[in-house]
């Protein structure tokens, strides 16, 4: 076991776990940070999509040593107060989601998309978006969230 | 009206009350609703109904008996009751009903019993009168109040959206104002359907309505099972194998026991154990596990190569089990002017959804009472098989229904609850979260059945179908079997059999359960005589359909959408294929082929749907778009192989999934009007894509596609052949 420290959503976490654990198991079995989901675990479904120093990353793949305590870690509970995020406020616009589990991995690398993309192609969601699986077959109304807030010109301040 | 239930009782409080509206029996006492142990204690003595909370600021709080999985039964059921009750839409909150068929089911398969599960497309069809019902009774009891209130004749009473009216006074009260006066009748009224509102009197029903849990949703504050944490938890993992049914036997228990944070090893039938303090340590002692296999039916068993043995079963003179018979199959063959055959093949498929299984289950210390909770489908015994591996009775388990993260058929099955049970049991009072990995979730799946589909199609000299035959062979019965009626086209001799293979793989419904291959196999063999008869397949249909008009509508309006009739896009074409599963839907395909890569690529969808009344019409085309999509990806992608009886796929990188590129332009759904009772719609569009696009591809290359899937390799295989 060794401590770490992490800096989450703007507030200084402290852990103590086995090097090598996930991201992911940190933040949702120990800190109960449960917005970013278990998929897979190797990266192929995107559910567990994080931000890392505003870079969507898959939080299953990075073990906790792999982040030092400087970066900023940003999860869907620390994107907004009361989901009025410009992205989950389009979400629910389009009635996006339906199960949702994949959805909260879904909104936050749709954030980053619109952070580096304010104006995205339909073709250009398309394969930013490729990475993150929906079971449920929502991805027509996941582009046209999409849309909705790149209309709204939903750039968000870094 | 009709008085069939004794003195109700209920509840009355400063804050919340609760009516209870229910089947029998009175409550000695008044409890408040926030005491929800109390609550719970009276309940299960009592066995009393709660439907629907109000609280004095107006809240309407309304239950929610079936599962939410993503289909919308979290809206579309309490609009359905807030509909008959006349409540405010804007004022109404919906919570999880408790876990009781007795009291929340709604009509079981069979006669005067009740389920509580969440399948077969069956929740607004099987809930609507009894939503409708309980809606009326809520309403007649604030009617009621107001009466004795005001001290008027109940009969004068009437509500308006949260309010009820005295007419003749002006007098007017909101529901949440009438709470300190509530008070329950000697007698509450059945109502029977004509005394219910009118379709030309809902206002609620068929319109647009944001779903209630999607702001929860796009929060990460919607909770899953996989979400719940406990004070004291432990985990647990399973070593499953790949070779289902197979008996491990652990040769390196002691070394793996003094890896940190391993509690206890569990042996099980199928599958080795590790309870574990945290999750990685439970994952990393599975690794090290060192596991001998025994025996299993599945050894032998190779899913590419049985498919010569199906076509020998399907050739045997000896029918199988008679599904269907209508008319004279034999005679129409011998009458025929033209006869056709052909063999449709499809392999296993996995659910995929996105959850994996897991489970939470605190066994209480004296091993009397437990706990659950999970994201389930519900299941005939509500309790989830909990009950039996504890051996205790069914009201000693409370079960705490969880969103799931998609469901499609594996969460109807309760294994991974009972082996969560069997796990917490070893660790009681504290609670056991149960985790299947991904790969657990694969390799030890319950697939769609592998089939394959023998048919023969008749027909007289002026080109009329005049018999059908469908043999289908398979393993797992209805699972295989069914879809295989042609309740809409007008074949008048008509032969369905199965022949039982056995191959030991799990097997489970999988979305459509068996009209995805079987309509598969039935819509591709009509284009078939379609076109070898000269005729357009629109055309074959709507003769077929010449007795059932609502499905001749259904494509009358697809051709339509689609222009069909319309001028071919360069290298694209259009298919067709009719599905009824509780709604009757016609869906059309345009694709096209890069015949180098073998690549299907779908341009649009097109589907008119008659889905009865349209309870919540965007949520209709929401199960469209997924069901489309759904298809899309078990059609182009999906393949669950077996070699010497072992899974030979393991996660998304082996069984691959459709993602967001390979998703159509577009997905356009006709809701025809209809004032029939509302069909199921989660199950309609899946089954349509397989022969959409054979159809489309046989319009485009003149090849036929028979085999599900349609990888490159077949589309290549096909454009050579």
């Amino acid at each position: 076991m060794a401590n770490y420290t992490l800096h989450i959503n703007n507030q200084q976490h402290q852990v103590d776990v086995a090097p090598g654990t996930s991201l992911l198991w940190v933040l949702r079995e120990h800190l109960g940070l449960t917005g970013a989901k278990y998929g897979c675990g190797i990266g192929q479904c995107g559910t567990c999509t994080i931000h890392v120093d505003h870079s969507p990353v898959k939080a299953c793949l990075l073990p906790v040593e792999g982040v030092d305590s400087g970066q900023k870690i940003l999860t869907i509970e620390g994107l907004s107060e009361n989901g009025e995020h410009p992205v989950q406020k389009a979400w629910v616009e389009a009635q996006a989601p339906q199960c949702g589990y994949c959805h909260t991995g879904q909104i936050m690398q749709a954030v980053a998309l619109l952070e580096t993309n304010p104006n995205p192609t339909p073709e250009e969601i398309r394969s930013y978006m490729n990475g993150v699986l929906c079971r449920c077959g929502t991805y027509l109304r996941i582009q046209k969230a999409i849309e909705i807030a790149a209309k709204n010109k939903t750039t968000v301040e870094p | 009206m009709k008085p069939t239930l004794s003195r109700r009782a209920f509840l009355k409080t400063s804050g919340e009350v609760a009516l209870f509206i229910g089947v029998s029996g009175l409550l000695p006492q008044m409890i408040s609703c926030r005491d929800t142990e109390r609550m719970q204690e009276q309940f299960e003595k009592h066995s009393l109904t709660a439907w629907v909370k109000i609280s004095e600021d107006g809240t309407v709080t309304i239950c929610n008996p079936a599962a939410e999985m993503g289909q919308g039964s979290m809206t579309s059921l309490p609009v359905v009751f807030a509909e008959e009750m006349d409540a405010d839409w804007s004022r109404v909150a919906v919570e999880f009903s408790p876990q009781e068929a007795e009291v929340y089911g709604s009509p079981g398969w069979t006669p005067g019993s009740k389920l509580m599960m969440t399948v077969g497309s069956r929740t607004t069809n099987s809930y609507w009168l009894v939503m409708r019902n309980a809606g009326a009774q809520a309403r007649y009891v604030l009617k009621y109040s107001a009466a004795r209130h005001w001290e008027v004749p109940v009969g004068e009473v009437s509500t308006s959206v949260g309010s009820v009216i005295h007419q003749q006074s002006g007098r007017e009260m909101t529901y949440g104002a009438l709470v300190p006066h509530l008070q329950m009748p000697d007698v509450l009224p059945e109502f029977s359907e004509e005394e219910l509102k009118k379709p030309e009197e809902f206002r609620l029903i068929g319109t647009v309505l944001p779903r209630t849990e999607i702001p929860a949703k796009v929060t990460g504050a919607a909770q899953f099972a996989m979400d719940i944490r406990l004070p004291d938890m432990v985990y647990g993992v399973l070593e499953r194998g790949n070779l289902h049914g197979s008996r491990p036997t652990l040769t390196n228990g002691s070394a793996v026991l003094e890896m940190a944070g391993v509690h206890q090893i569990v042996q099980l039938d199928y599958a080795i154990g590790i309870i574990a303090k945290t999750l990685e340590q439970a994952l990393a002692a599975k690794k090290q596990l060192e596991i001998e296999w025994g025996p299993s039916d599945a050894i032998g068993h190779h899913s590419q190569e049985v498919y010569s043995d199906y076509e020998k079963m399907a050739a045997a003179s000896e029918k199988g089990k008679v599904i269907r018979e209508i008319g004279d199959m034999q005679k129409a063959r011998k009458a025929a002017a033209r006869r056709y055959t052909a063999d449709f093949r499809n392999d296993y498929v996995y659910h995929a959804q996105m959850e994996p299984l897991n489970a939470i289950v605190q066994v209480a210390a004296d091993g009397q009472s437990a706990e659950v909770w999970v994201g389930s489908q519900q299941g005939s015994d509500t309790k989830l098989g909990v009950p039996g591996i504890l051996g205790i009775p069914p009201e000693k388990v409370k079960v705490h229904l969880q969103y799931l993260g998609g469901g499609f058929g594996r969460r109807s099955m309760d294994d991974f609850v009972e082996e969560c049970a069997i796990l917490a049991r070893e660790v009681a009072p504290r609670p056991l979260k149960l985790i299947w990995t991904r790969e657990d979730d694969v390799t030890y799946g319950a697939f769609r059945p592998l089939s394959l589909q023998r048919l023969e199609a008749c027909t007289d000299s002026k080109g009329s179908l005049t018999g059908l035959s469908h043999c289908v062979v398979g393993d797992g019965g209805n699972l295989v079997a069914s879809g295989t009626a042609n309740d809409h086209y007008a074949i008048p001799n008509q032969f369905v059999e199965w022949r039982e293979a056995s191959n030991g793989i799990r097997l489970k419904h999988w979305r459509s359960v068996g009209h995805g291959p079987n309509k598969f196999a039935i819509e591709c063999m009509l284009d078939e005589v379609a076109r070898d008869q000269g005729m357009d397949p629109v055309a074959f249909r709507r003769k077929l359909m010449r007795e059932s008009p609502r499905a001749l509508a259904t494509l009358e309006k697809a051709a339509e959408m689609s222009d069909w009739n319309g001028p071919r896009r360069e290298g694209r074409a259009k298919g067709i294929a009719f599905v009824d599963h509780g709604s009757l839907g016609t869906g059309v395909c345009e694709i096209s082929v890069n015949r180098q890569t073998g690549q299907i690529k779908v341009h649009r969808f097109w589907i008119a749907l008659d889905a009865g009344i349209p309870v919540q019409p965007d949520n209709i085309r929401a199960q469209m778009e997924g069901g489309i999509i759904m298809g899309m990806s078990s059609v182009l992608k999906e393949q669950i192989t077996i070699a010497d009886g072992r899974v030979e796929q393991s996660n998304f990188q082996n069984y691959q999934l459709l993602r967001m590129q390979d998703a159509p332009e577009s997905i356009e759904t006709e809701i025809l009007p209809s004032d029939h009772w509302p069909e199921g719609v989660g199950e309609t569009a899946t089954p349509m894509v397989a022969c959409a696009i054979a159809n489309a591809f046989m319009e485009l290359t003149g090849k036929r596609l028979r085999h599900l899937p349609f990888t490159p390799e077949r589309v290549l295989q096909a454009l050579n052949a």
